[in-house]
């Protein structure tokens, strides 16, 4: 299969790229956060933590968004066998993201702020954002072009594509009055949207890792399999409706939280299966142990486990009345598009990159150490994020509380801590990355 | 083509509840929608332009290297508040506004104060994991 799509569409790999290239920078801005946190004047003057976290979250956000865009025009033609229905479609999408995201990137340096939490740039900067995902969903469906005995995966994509365009669009009604006069009716409608941005990109990302499980399984019987179905129909449920577990302490309408309590709920299903699959999935990962790609995929289904722990607890309103405004949510935001969005990215990028006529890196060395560097870091960042967390929690709590300042330097221990293992796990990303990037093309004639 | 058929109703049932939810929520908005002071609505735009939530939160929801601003007005007044926007400490960069952008900031975090309480401490949990407010 690999070979038939060399000389597809290359062009869908330029996304892949760069995607990487966003992470490596989005690293070095966290760095300069993380140390923010400990010595407040570090490039103060330059890039104080204002534009900072807004530099390093966007990076992020737009790594995951590129890469999955990537990743599912490359799927697309393997899936259908057929090119792309247009490569100058996905080129000029390409050219608006690439038009957008540095702009973005330009006005946070500038201090030009939009301020809105996760889309923190000036609004008219979602315009070519908006217009090269419309690109991307005519593509993805003239492409697709039936919905008929399509596997599961496909329907996921679809999903994705169309959810991100509307919820996106929903985060912007906040330019209408009405939808801004008051701040709970606001924030009410940003999570709302918030809530199923993220989602939707979690569609396109599991989507493709279905298409990848089924290509390095060869075995295409569970993309079409009722529980493939189920499990799907489950995350779009969430997607659509748990969203509310974000505002549980806003006065906001008490059904809404009352719906998302149930239907965030429903994900314990998910973690039961994952659970009673496991020892089955031990011996998958056993057989495909020798394939690089799978390393990530399987380091992923830990982080899946940990993370759904974790959110499925504070998704519980008398929990999350604790770790709410702690770091603990941080811990969720980076353990999941960390430990579950860009391991399963680099997985696929790495089958992608395996199957364009590059040379094949087997799991040795640099990329080894990269991998556990990376992945061990990561578990004590997200354990230093979780302590942070509690302790602050307490402090949220507690009747008589001391100042803030007070509270914020007892805790610097463990933010040396974030600092520490986040180098290290930075050092460990981008050894990976750099390898991907560096990867020698084998001779022309594969 | 029976399981196709299935999959587009769940689909589109899903959908169609979804949006039925989305569209009721955009019309029925959880709080009195009156309009809003001039001087209040350009307090939220200054909020928004100065980026206050890269280091703070707003009912729990921002950034976290400062404290959740929700009920600072009524905590620490307005006289505090604005000198420590005019003098800022090491964390926090010092914000020379005018007095008219000082008014508009100051006037919108009265606002939000008075949307709702944000301390966690006022809610009681139930026996069913929920909370109610105090
Ligand atoms: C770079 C991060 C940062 C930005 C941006 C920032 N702040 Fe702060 N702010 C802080 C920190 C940190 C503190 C806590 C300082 C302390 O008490 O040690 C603080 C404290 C405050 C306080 C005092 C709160 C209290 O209860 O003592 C107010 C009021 C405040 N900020 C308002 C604002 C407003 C309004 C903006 C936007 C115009 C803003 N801040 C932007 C970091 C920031
Ligand atoms: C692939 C790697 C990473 C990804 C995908 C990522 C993603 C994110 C996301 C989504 C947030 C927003 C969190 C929230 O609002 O709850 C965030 C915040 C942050 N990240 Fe990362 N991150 C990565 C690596 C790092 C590293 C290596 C550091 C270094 C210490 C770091 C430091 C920070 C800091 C300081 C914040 C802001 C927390 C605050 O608001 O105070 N990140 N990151």
């Amino acid at each position: 299969m690999g070979t038939l799509y060399n000389d597809k569409t290359p062009f869908t790999r330029v996304f892949l790229f760069t995607g990487l290239a966003l992470m490596a920078v989005g690293l070095i801005f966290g760095l300069i956060g993380g140390l923010q946190y400990l010595v407040p004047s570090f490039l103060k003057a330059q890039l104080s933590f204002d534009k900072i976290r807004p530099l390093h979250v966007s990076s992020m956000v737009f790594w995951i968004i590129m890469a999955a865009m990537g990743c599912v025009l490359t799927y697309i033609e393997e899936h259908t066998g057929r090119k792309l229905y247009s490569a100058r479609l996905a080129k000029v999408q390409f050219g608006f993201f690439l038009f957008a995201i540095l702009s973005i990137f330009s006005s946070y340096v500038m201090r030009i702020f939009g301020g809105r939490e996760y889309w923190e740039f000036p609004p008219m900067l979602a315009i070519p954002i908006i217009l090269g995902w419309i690109l991307f969903l005519i593509n993805f469906l003239l492409s697709i072009r039936t919905l008929k005995n399509q596997p599961v995966y496909v329907w996921m994509w679809l999903t994705g594509v169309f959810f991100f365009l509307f919820t996106f669009l929903e985060s912007y009604l906040w330019l209408i009055p009405y939808f801004r006069n008051n701040v709970v009716n606001d924030m009410t409608i940003q999570w709302k949207s918030y809530g199923s941005i993220v989602g939707s990109w979690n569609m396109l990302i599991y989507g493709s890792s279905i298409f990848f499980m089924d290509k390095i399984s060869g075995d295409k019987k569970y993309s079409r399999s009722p529980i493939a179905f189920a499990i799907y129909f489950l995350g779009l449920f969430n997607l659509m409706f748990n969203w509310g577990h974000h505002i549980y302490t806003l006065p906001t309408h008490s059904f809404i939280k009352h719906i998302s309590y149930a239907v965030s709920m429903t994900e314990l299903l998910l973690l039961g299966r994952i659970i009673y699959l496991w020892k089955s999935s031990l011996s998958t990962t056993q057989k495909h142990y020798h394939q690089p790609g799978y390393r990530f995929m399987a380091a992923a289904d830990v982080w899946i486990f940990l993370n759904l722990i974790l959110a499925i607890t504070m998704s519980v309103p008398a929990i999350n009345i604790y770790t709410h405004g702690t770091h603990i949510t941080v811990a969720h935001a980076m353990g999941t598009t960390i430990g579950i969005n860009s391991m399963i990215l680099l997985a696929m990028i790495y089958d992608i990159m395996a199957n364009s006529g590059r040379k094949i890196i087997p799991f040795k060395q640099s990329l080894k150490f990269g991998y556990w560097l990376a992945n061990i870091s990561l578990f004590v960042f997200w354990v230093a994020l979780i302590i942070v967390g509690i302790l602050k929690a307490r402090w949220q709590m507690s009747v008589d509380q001391e100042p803030f300042g007070s509270m914020m330097s007892q805790l610097r221990p463990f933010f040396m801590i974030f600092l520490g293992s986040g180098t290290t796990l930075a050092i460990g990303f981008l050894t990976v990355i750099s390898i991907l990037l560096t990867q020698k093309p084998l001779s022309q004639s594969t | 083509m029976r399981f196709d058929t299935t999959i587009t109703g769940v689909f589109a049932t899903l959908l169609i509840a979804f949006l039925g939810y989305s569209f009721y929520l955009y019309a029925d908005l959880p709080q009195q929608n009156g309009p809003v002071s001039p001087q209040v609505a350009q307090g939220k735009l200054l909020w928004q332009q100065h980026n206050c939530s890269a280091c703070h939160q707003v009912y729990g929801l921002g950034g976290y290297l400062g404290p959740d601003l929700t009920n600072v007005y009524s905590r620490r007044g307005s006289d505090f508040i604005r000198g420590f926007l005019q003098a800022g400490v090491n964390t926090m960069p010092a914000f020379h506004l005018s007095e008219q952008d000082m008014e508009a900031l100051l006037a919108y975090l009265k606002n939000i104060d008075q949307s709702g309480n944000a301390d966690p401490r006022q809610f009681i949990p139930q026996t069913y994991g929920h909370i109610v407010q105090r």
